[in-house]
């Protein structure tokens, strides 16, 4: 869900701008020498995930899988994240570079949140309950991240909330598929490799 | 795509890209006179004024060697929310009713509305494009840390880079594996588990290649600095280019005050 240039107020780009380089921050602050790696090699898997179709019914539609970023990646995902949509941007034509900072606070601050709120219930408990727990984040995330577009076309203008309204719905379908996709995901990490979660942001909180 | 996403360099000469005369200017220079070029054009609100914005953007494509066909479909090609959006923009926005279908009438406020959000975000994105689009990721990466992008920041984007082509392949091999082994993907449970746990196989393997990589970099003595070998400078044709640019956008700001003020 890129938003494009121009379709903001100013005003609202930027108090996302600002709000996304203090995610960054965040993130960059808990980033040292021994994690970048990984963190990278893990943004460019998360890069790569998104350009999957998945078929739903006679169409498809392709992953963005923000909730599971933020289960691995933790605060590191808003810098992980934040790279995905600048190469997406420049090279690809996705959303915008004023928005950048708007975009990357709606992918990114969902899948933070997503962790905060999800990340110990999934890390701690068996593997089948942790990818229940995995699969309600995985649909937060979206839910979050459809709500957070709305919500910047909407602190824009009156005008955007019919769309805003009609597009939210819309996206029930995708939020069942990534809650399926990130649950199974989140199974398969814990019975392989359950390190997984704290190589990054060590355990959860 | 195609350079994101290919192991080797690019070829420059190939079918694929020509060399522009963009590609011999510096990076940096690109990268600003683009960011400006976007602030600019957000910031215009007329529609002459945004249509000569498109007009400049695309006079850059020429001259980018990015494949011309490509670039503007991609330019075009916009997120399915964001076109929804527009189209009911002239629907939602109050004003003087142009047509009405099925009882709701339609706005021509609205509708410039929309067409002068499309016009932004086709100018931006194009110019950025050509600009910046036209570079080797890795060059981008390099020039993002000549003007002074956190370190961090700069490593990180770099280790994406250099590794969204090996995941890829990683991912196509996968792919393989299981349609040799009668996966068909459909709407249904099997499907989302399979797709389930090949991104998990995915991030597992990250996770190991990652340690493998960090091994062989300790190894070698990485103190947590990149050396990087690229020295950008500064010529004639870049000041040149500099000043043709920014006439543009001085003339745009013009245009649109003279139009405000008018």
């Amino acid at each position: 869900m890129h938003i494009v240039d121009g379709a903001l107020s100013n005003p609202v780009v930027i108090a996302g701008t600002v709000l996304a380089v203090g995610g960054v921050a965040m993130g960059l602050k808990r980033l040292t020498l021994e994690r970048i790696p990984a963190t990278g090699i893990l943004s460019a898997s998360f890069f790569v995930a998104s350009l999957i179709h998945v078929p739903i019914g006679p169409s498809s539609v392709h992953l963005i899988l923000n909730g599971l970023a933020g289960l691995i990646l933790g605060w590191a995902a808003f810098p992980a994240l934040l790279v995905g949509l600048l190469l997406q941007t420049v090279f690809f034509g996705f959303g915008g570079l004023t928005v950048l900072g708007v975009n990357a606070l709606n992918i990114a601050g969902p899948a933070v949140l997503t962790w905060l709120l999800f990340g110990k219930l999934v890390e701690r408990s068996s593997p089948t309950t942790g990818a229940i727990w995995a699969g309600v984040g995985g649909a937060f995330s979206i839910a979050a991240t459809t709500g957070l577009v709305a919500f910047s076309l909407m602190l824009t203008g009156d005008a955007f909330i019919p769309a805003a309204k009609l597009v939210f719905f819309a996206h029930i379908p995708v939020m069942v598929i990534e809650a399926l996709l990130t649950g199974t995901a989140v199974y398969l990490v814990r019975k392989v490799r359950p390190d997984l979660f704290s190589a990054i942001k060590g355990a959860a909180l | 795509m195609q350079r994101l996403t290919s192991a080797e360099k690019a070829p420059r000469t190939g079918s694929l890209f020509t060399i522009g005369p963009i590609a011999d200017l510096d990076p940096r220079l690109r990268i600003v006179l683009s960011t400006v070029f976007a602030l600019i054009v957000v910031g215009l609100s007329d529609l002459l004024a945004l249509s000569l914005a498109v007009l400049v953007a695309a006079a850059l494509l020429p001259l980018s060697g990015l494949p011309k066909k490509r670039t503007l479909k991609r330019m075009a090609g916009m997120d399915g929310f964001i076109i929804f959006t527009l189209i009911l923009l002239p629907f939602s926005v109050p004003g003087t009713p142009m047509i009405s279908v099925f009882g709701i009438s339609a706005s021509w406020e609205g509708l410039w509305q929309a067409v002068e959000i499309a016009l932004t975000a086709n100018a931006v994105i194009l110019a950025l494009m050509c600009l910046v689009g036209s570079m080797e990721p890795v060059t981008m990466g390099h020039a993002l840390h000549a003007l002074r992008m956190p370190e961090q920041l700069v490593q990180l984007l770099m280790f994406t880079i250099r590794y969204i082509e090996t995941l890829r392949s990683e991912y196509l091999r996968l792919r393989s594996a299981m349609k040799m082994r009668g996966f068909r993907p459909g709407t249904n449970w099997h499907t989302y588990r399979s797709f389930g746990y090949l991104v998990g196989m995915m991030l597992v393997r990250a996770l190991e290649r990652s340690e493998r990589v960090l091994g062989a970099m300790k190894c070698r003595g990485f103190s947590g600095r990149f050396v990087l070998l690229e020295s950008f400078q500064m010529r004639d044709r870049d000041w040149i280019f500099a000043s043709w640019m920014t006439t543009a956008m001085v003339l745009l700001v013009l245009l649109e005050a003279w139009h405000v003020v008018a």
